[in-house]
């Protein structure tokens, strides 16, 4: 997997900038629609960790979006300083756990471990009490370090997911340049040899999965503080897929594919129901010419 | 030195490898013959730490290595190349062995450009097999005979004592195949090598000591001399090859 | 002690039917190594097959062969148009494809349906209990069910252990490079698996549907199970899924019956559990 170029990160900060000038000119609605897809992108980059870095398509993903994001109803309103390490924490955990399950097993096991497990979690949330049932619950959000207004919010919310998304790139592009990052793309490219040269493949593949569970917890944590709204759809393996087609439509090779699919499918999910109500047909047939023709992705067609 | 002795290895109702017992020595050339099927590969595997053996124990410098795994038994000095070329082709040829010489770093969080150990163990693992002009060409881009190459420099760049090459020359033509002999020669004088190899002539140019395996079993171990002379040896398989 | 004993039966009547989903997604992966997320939908499309027959003809038993024969026409269609095409791919292709299948199939039932729960009446014929035991008596078309479920694990096992072409499917699941030794053409196998697949998820909708409402994403929580069915039962094992698939379906009716929330994550938690001691299946060789 390889980051972007000089020019691609150059492209990349300045997009950033656009976005964040966003509250400058354009109106709450359009800073919101931006921060859903900021959320997204976050989701997907943190699986790109898992799919581009070490090779590890995992169905279990959402689950670990959907405990942060509910970590932060269980916390009630506490400080955001406090709400987003534990919203990492818990999902971490939960990723550790899981992930030194199902990587006991590769390829379609580990598929479809993963989905049962992201499914168990679904459940924890739907069919139990704990989360506030299956129809989801209006949160009270962590406080922010200083009071924000209700006209605000959209302007601070957007500025906050843009500031989190920017390090979580930042940070990945940095671990992918470590001997981690380079032992996982070995992993990725022969798991085997890279075993048999002494390499403890296992302990690598479960530090990247706990480490995306947690970048995945974070981004829920920040989809339920802009949205102050958690439904256990959010665990659900759809989720999970559609992050996966983020990935595949921004370019399975580049770390920032996942931003550009991200922003892509967003788009399209805002503006497609002004052509037709049949949105899974849209999205289903945008992934059929995905899968079929756009084999590099976004970022192939813009390298 | 890895020493082997009474290693078995069972799949079902096949005894692939039985009761064997070997020796390999730093600055020796170990060489195992035989038709196919004796269970030379197997051998290599369960030397590796690929296959668990049946029965039997392994030594390495003393030590009873029988129950460590493949990425164990690396770290501890056993280096292997494979009979199918087994690399990562989208990678560069450097980072291929940079990958093989950091398998034993600590410190995973540091800037790899900057960790400066593997990269020497790598260039030098290179230089030695003398693909070091290749460095940063990607590994799919390499000849037939370079790949054979680079495979041996990844089991180099982990500092092995014990080098296992299991068919080092497969698939390779006559022009490729003087210079590997020249660097099998050149590195049996600093580890101890067990070479798996079907052409007869680069074994007994090479080889100290052969090992002639038939139906997993030892039927002559000996000089390259004694075992051309060996008539037990000629009937059972070299008449076949060398004629 | 009566509900418990009507428990048991309908556990292993929910079992067999997990049996028929999973023996096809099992042999899919097995044989043709594709993972089909989109197989929870052909059981789907099975109930709203039922659906739509019984209602047309008024009569119920001709939606059995129906869901057959159109699962097989179905299969052989999707094999030869899309999967045959995307065995080589990697898995995150698979996923995508057939998770396309899934909006795509949804979406098409929507549109040619609508998107309302349905009931499918059970049929006349059957519509009585059975005395079993003491005041106990159970649905006729349940046990129907099971008998139908046996009688089709009983054909897919002699076939698969009896017959050449069995042996061939055998041989590819267990070792997918085998069979071009064997000398037997791929494709056809390929083909011939995937549309008896097909058929059978589509068979066990059509006959749930009576027990069942029909409503949209139903496959959705039979893919999951099938999944662990897959799983426990081992990579390509006719026999594990069979066994596999009964435990899911007594673990999962007597948790939903017994402790409704816990029900979900017990399954799962079973699959752990086989995991942690043995991760090739629980009723794999060796």
């Amino acid at each position: 997997m390889i980051g972007a170029s000089r020019r691609g990160n150059l492209l990349l900060a300045l997009a950033g900038l656009a976005v964040a000038s966003m509250p400058l000119w354009t109106g709450a609605y359009h800073m919101q629609l931006a921060s859903t897809a900021l959320i997204a992108a976050m989701f997907a980059l943190s699986l790109q960790l898992l799919v581009g870095g070490a090779g590890l398509v995992s169905l279990a993903h959402a689950g670990f979006f959907g405990l942060g994001a509910y970590t932060v109803y269980l916390l009630g309103p506490v400080s955001v300083l406090l709400s987003l390490p534990v919203a990492a924490l818990t999902a971490a955990v939960a990723a550790l756990g899981i992930g030194a399950l199902s990587l006991r097993t590769t390829g379609f096991f580990f598929l479809m471990t993963t989905l049962a497990f992201g499914q168990m979690l679904f459940f924890l949330f739907h069919d139990t009490p704990l989360g506030g049932g299956l129809d989801g619950v209006f949160i009270q959000r962590p406080d922010l370090i200083w009071v924000v207004s209700k006209a605000q919010r959209p302007a601070v919310f957007l500025l906050l997911n843009l500031a989190v998304l920017a390090a979580m790139y930042a940070g990945l592009w940095l671990l992918m340049r470590t001997l981690f990052g380079h032992a996982l793309l070995g992993i990725k490219a022969n798991e085997h040899r890279m075993r048999a040269m002494g390499h403890d493949v296992q302990r690598l593949k479960l530090a990247a999965f706990v480490l995306a569970g947690a970048l995945a917890g974070v981004a829920g944590h920040m989809a339920a503080l802009t949205d102050a709204f958690v439904s256990p759809d959010l665990l659900g393996w759809h989720r999970s897929a559609e992050a996966l087609l983020m990935i595949l439509l921004g370019g399975i090779g580049a770390l920032h594919g996942p931003i550009l699919g991200a922003v892509a499918l967003t788009l399209l999910e805002e503006f497609s129901p002004l052509i037709t109500e049949r949105q899974r047909l849209v999205e289903g047939l945008v992934i059929l010419a995905a899968v079929l023709l756009l084999r590099r992705g976004l970022a192939g067609i813009a390298r | 030195m890895m020493e082997a002795r009474g290693l078995s290895r069972r799949f079902g109702g096949l005894l692939a490898v039985a009761d064997l017992s070997l020796t390999l020595r730093v600055g020796e050339l170990h060489a195992v013959i035989g038709p196919n099927g004796a269970g030379k590969s197997t051998l290599v595997n369960l030397l590796a730490g690929e296959l668990a053996p049946t029965q039997g124990t392994i030594w390495l410098d003393g030590a009873d290595i029988t129950d460590f795994s493949v990425g164990q038994r690396a770290k501890a000095g056993v280096g292997r190349t494979f009979q199918r070329t087994n690399l990562m082709l989208n990678m560069t040829v450097l980072e291929n062995v940079r990958l093989a010489a950091q398998a034993s770093c600590g410190g995973m969080l540091r800037r790899a450009a900057r960790v400066q150990a593997p990269i020497v163990a790598a260039r030098e693992a290179l230089r030695r097999v003398g693909l070091d002009p290749t460095g940063d060409a990607l590994a799919r881009t390499l000849s037939h005979g370079q790949l054979r190459q680079l495979e041996i420099a990844m089991a180099l760049a982990g500092q092995p004592r014990v080098l296992l090459l299991d068919e080092p020359l497969a698939g390779s033509g006559a022009e490729d195949a003087e210079p590997l002999v020249a660097l099998m020669r050149k590195l049996s004088r600093e580890h101890a090598v067990l070479l798996v190899e079907h052409d007869m002539d680069v074994v007994f140019a090479v080889a100290d000591v052969i090992t002639v395996m038939v139906d997993g079993r030892v039927l002559a171990h000996g000089m390259p001399a004694e075992i051309r002379a060996s008539a037990a040896v000629r009937d059972a398989y070299l008449g076949h090859v060398v004629a | 002690m009566t509900t418990f004993l009507a428990q048991l039966l309908n556990g292993l009547q929910y079992g067999l039917l997990l049996f028929l989903i999973g023996s096809g997604l099992t042999l899919i992966f097995g044989v043709m190594g594709v993972i089909n997320l989109a197989h929870g939908s052909l059981f789907m499309i099975g109930a709203y097959l039922a659906y739509v027959v019984a209602g047309y003809t008024g009569t119920f038993w001709l939606a059995l062969p129906a869901a057959i024969a159109g699962g097989l026409l179905f299969g052989t269609f999707l094999e030869a148009a899309l999967f045959r095409r995307f065995r080589d791919r990697e898995h995150l292709d698979q996923v995508l494809l057939t998770f396309a299948l899934i909006l795509i199939f949804e979406e098409a039932r929507s549109i040619l349906i609508d998107n309302q729960f349905h009931s499918v009446a059970v049929p006349a014929l059957l519509d009585f209990s059975v005395p079993i035991v003491g005041g106990f008596a159970y649905s006729a078309y349940r046990l129907a069910v099971l008998a139908v479920c046996l009688a089709v694990a009983a054909l897919m096992l002699l076939f698969v252990e009896r017959t050449n072409i069995g042996a061939s499917i055998r041989a590819a699941a267990e070792n997918p490079e085998m069979v071009g030794l064997l000398g037997v053409d791929a494709r056809r196998i390929h083909m011939l698996v995937f549309a008896a697949g097909t058929a059978l998820a589509m068979l066990a909708g059509a006959l749930a549907a009576p027990l069942q409402s029909v409503y949209p994403g139903m496959g959705d929580g039979f893919l999951i199970l099938s999944f662990i069915v897959v799983v426990i039962g081992g990579l390509g094992s006719i026999g594990g899924a069979f066994w596999a698939a009964l435990l899911v379906g007594m673990v999962d009716t007597l948790g939903k019956a017994y402790v409704p929330q816990l029900a979900g994550i017990a399954v799962c938690g079973m699959m752990a559990l086989v995991l942690l001691v043995r991760p090739a299946g629980l009723f794999a060789r060796g």
